[in-house]
């Protein structure tokens, strides 16, 4: 993982995710220092985004479907499952522990993202 | 040649390959309507302008049964504002074919949102519908939120697992499957062991001439993986029926015609009653398609099945709303 350590705060958020692009994967990395401890997923064209998520301990997930078609937010490993989301819903969870997890939209299964927590 | 034999295809059935030009032709006629005949292993189309040629027999058949698909009750986006419309408009067309269908099958997505007032307001309208017996197998959008229970309660009296059953219509055994319920991450639609099994089961003691219609929501071929346009474990069930001389697989969740003929397979697509999707590939996602609203009808639609006993002839008419 390409780091800056001159680049702090909420610019590190952005910077680092503009890095997670230039290595043609679309992932954000949020740093240890942010003050935020929320993020967001948005569902759109029936993929999540970003499709992989990183974050520290304790942040809360926020995924909306901006979709006109109802999607899910279920863990694969059954940690987490959101009621049926119809357009604009939301569907929050708070990660306490570390790990890696993936989950899945289950009406439509193609539909797949990954939250890594450190 | 004349302009007849021109617009009549012939595959022949005993070669495993599928004549291209033949499919591509019928796959251009599905999105207008067509009408296809298997008669003794062979598949004749002709394009609906041309049913007026067909005499009275190849045209109605001995059981005739139309299908609808994904009404989508409670979608309420641009693509179609007024789903109930359009359900009560499939309803008409079926009230207005010349041979009156036995019985509709409707192949999922009855609801959008699996709210009991979406099944209520659908088995309200089909009320009016001439054909009084519907044979339902669930889409993804019925079984939300309690893994199928209201489903079940409501529709799936004497089916087994998760609502699968089969039954027999003047000498056609038809199949309902769910392929809808545990489907996990990155897959495609899934039938599942426990219902393979029963499938096995079930056509074992059918002899081979016996035609089978297996319907199920999600399609049975690989129409486009990509937008989950699949069922995992379908070519198990499929090797179920390689025996049978006459195999038609109705299916929905597409939202549009498409028509593919393999072997002794026919696989077929219906229309929504209720929005567009686009073609696969052609967008960024299978999301609602907008059309201009003058323009919807004609890409809803239903389709009627008509058998001819004795000549092993299921024919397939789709039909737009417009």
């Amino acid at each position: 993982m390409r780091r800056s350590v001159s680049i702090a705060g909420l610019a590190a958020a952005l910077v680092l995710g503009t890095l997670g692009f230039g290595t043609g994967q679309k992932s954000y990395v949020a740093s240890a220092q942010e003050k935020t401890s929320t993020m967001e997923v948005k569902i759109d064209n029936f993929s999540f985004g970003p499709v992989e998520l990183t974050v520290p301990v304790g942040t809360t997930v926020t995924w909306t479907n901006r979709d006109d078609i109802p999607h899910t937010v279920v863990s694969t490993d059954k940690v987490f499952k959101s009621k049926v989301l119809d357009t604009d819903e939301k569907f929050s969870y708070t990660f306490s522990k570390a790990g890696t997890y993936p989950y899945f939209c289950s009406i439509h299964p193609k539909m797949t993202g990954k939250v890594i927590v450190q | 040649m004349s302009e007849k034999k021109k617009d009549e295809l012939l595959h022949d059935h005993n070669n495993d390959g599928v004549n291209r030009r033949g499919f591509l032709k019928c796959m251009a006629w599905a999105g207008t309507g067509a009408l296809c005949v298997m008669q003794g292993g062979v598949l004749k189309s002709y394009s609906l302008s041309r049913l007026s040629e067909l005499n009275t027999a190849e045209a109605k058949g001995e059981l005739s049964f139309v299908q609808i698909s994904d009404s989508h009750m409670g979608f309420n986006k641009p693509a179609n504002p007024d789903v109930a419309g359009t359900l009560k408009a499939a309803v008409d067309k079926i009230n207005g074919l010349t041979a009156a269908p036995e019985f509709m099958l409707h192949t999922g997505d009855i609801s959008h949102l699996s709210k009991p007032e979406e099944f209520d307001t659908v088995d309200q309208i089909l009320k009016s519908a001439k054909p009084k017996d519907v044979f339902y197998v669930p889409g993804e959008h019925d079984v939300l939120n309690d893994d199928g229970k209201q489903f079940l309660e409501r529709y799936g009296k004497g089916s087994k697992g998760a609502g699968w059953y089969s039954f027999d219509k003047k000498g056609v055994h038809f199949i309902g499957l769910v392929n809808v319920m545990n489907l996990k991450a990155g897959g495609l639609g899934t039938l599942g062991h426990e219902q393979l099994e029963w499938m096995e089961d079930d056509v074992k003691h059918l002899k081979h001439s016996t035609p089978i219609v297996v319907f199920a929501h999600i399609p049975l071929w690989s129409v486009y993986p990509e937008w989950g346009w699949g069922t995992d474990d379908s070519a198990q069930a499929l090797a179920y029926l390689k025996k049978f001389g006459s195999v038609t697989v109705l299916n929905g969740h597409i939202h549009q015609t498409m028509q593919k003929v393999e072997g002794n397979v026919t696989f077929h697509t219906a229309a929504s009653t209720a929005f567009p999707q686009p073609q696969p590939g052609k967008a960024d996602s299978p999301g609602p398609m907008k059309v201009p609203a003058e323009q919807l009808r004609s890409v809803l639609g239903i389709t009627d099945v008509n058998y001819v006993q004795g000549q092993h002839a299921l024919a397939v008419v789709d039909s737009s709303l417009a």
